[in-house]
């Protein structure tokens, strides 16, 4: 199927949680959506017979600034041979979206990078744990307001 | 005049002071402690295989830090790494050496500015004698820093640790 008939498909069926569609005058069309009914809309994409989504390339962690994180998912269908991009918003203040892990495997390691690096919360998430950084580190390091912490474990960060 | 600097003809005595010969034993078998952390561990790994061949030098991989003599740091020393890099330092016998190998391990390297995750350093861990710069160095580079490891050691005393 086609980018505009993927997103028809999806504005069908999910109305109102298909924030905006966007092909014209960016690199990647991509369906922007709620994000409290990312897994509603994932476990449809992967789960119906025309669409079949069996892979999940990459699920990446976004800081827009202006206190808006965001999740971004590029989908492909290995049956069908056809490719989607979707992307939420999510405040800053208190980013929380369902996990798509259990539809996806991949998504575990992809959704604890998320966390580790921009604190994004993934709801029923089997094992949301830091993926890189050591436990104890502090904060979220690659959100746009993360300082580098003066002392670590006694040892200085900074050059 | 080195180790050798008397010796009888005919004969099969050898005398030389023990600070000579403790030194020349040490710096005879270099035994390192056998971990990478980095690019900077591949030159190391062809540093030790046949073409550059550090067993002349009597530079041996150990597994364990107890049978180990000098610590090659060879790459990116995370904050995650270093508490695990100062046990195992703490774990080697004395005497003990280290190597820092490349510019990560020297002094943050290519991370130095906006690396969250990087030790700026090894040295703010554990004592370095010898640093080897290089991004990565050549196996020839840390060859040359292992030689001169070897010299700081043959000017060791008894009475001064110098190395």
């Amino acid at each position: 199927m086609t980018f505009p008939e993927i997103a028809r498909k999806l504005q069908d069926a999910f109305g109102d949680a298909v924030v905006e569609v966007k092909s014209e005058g960016v690199p990647d069309p991509h369906v922007k959506i709620a994000p409290g009914r990312i897994h509603d809309i994932a476990a449809a994409l992967h789960g119906d017979p025309d669409l079949r989504f069996d892979y999940l390339m990459c699920l990446s962690g976004v800081d827009h600034g202006r206190e808006t994180l965001g999740v971004v998912y590029h989908l492909a269908s290995m049956t069908h041979r056809h490719k989607l991009t979707l992307k939420t918003d999510l405040p800053a203040a208190d980013p929380k979206i369902p996990t798509v892990s259990d539809l996806w495997p991949t998504a575990n390691w992809h959704e604890r990078e998320a966390w580790d690096m921009f604190g994004i919360k993934f709801e029923n998430h089997p094992d949301l744990r830091r993926i890189l950084l050591p436990e104890d580190y502090p904060g979220h390091p690659l959100r746009k307001d993360f300082k580098v912490p003066e002392f670590y474990n006694g040892m200085k960060v900074p050059y | 005049m080195g180790l050798l600097d008397r010796q009888f003809n005919n004969s099969n005595v050898i005398i030389t002071s023990m600070e000579n010969l403790l030194n020349w034993a040490r710096l005879s078998s270099l035994w390192q402690m056998q971990f990478g952390l980095a690019c900077c561990a591949i030159e190391m790994m062809a540093a030790a295989a046949s073409h550059y061949d550090f067993d002349r030098f009597g530079v041996i991989p150990r597994a364990t830090p107890r049978q180990s003599d000098v610590m090659i740091v060879a790459g990116t020393v995370t904050l995650k790494m270093a508490s695990r890099i100062k046990r195992l330092y703490d774990q080697m016998s004395e005497p003990r050496y280290v190597v820092s190998m490349g510019s990560c391990s020297n002094c943050g390297g290519p991370y130095w500015e906006h690396g969250y995750h990087v030790l700026k350093g090894v040295d703010r861990v554990i004592p370095v004698d010898v640093y080897v710069p290089g991004c990565p160095p050549r196996p020839e580079a840390l060859m040359e820093g292992i030689i001169k490891l070897q010299e700081k050691i043959r000017r060791e005393t008894l009475v001064r640790k110098s190395a």
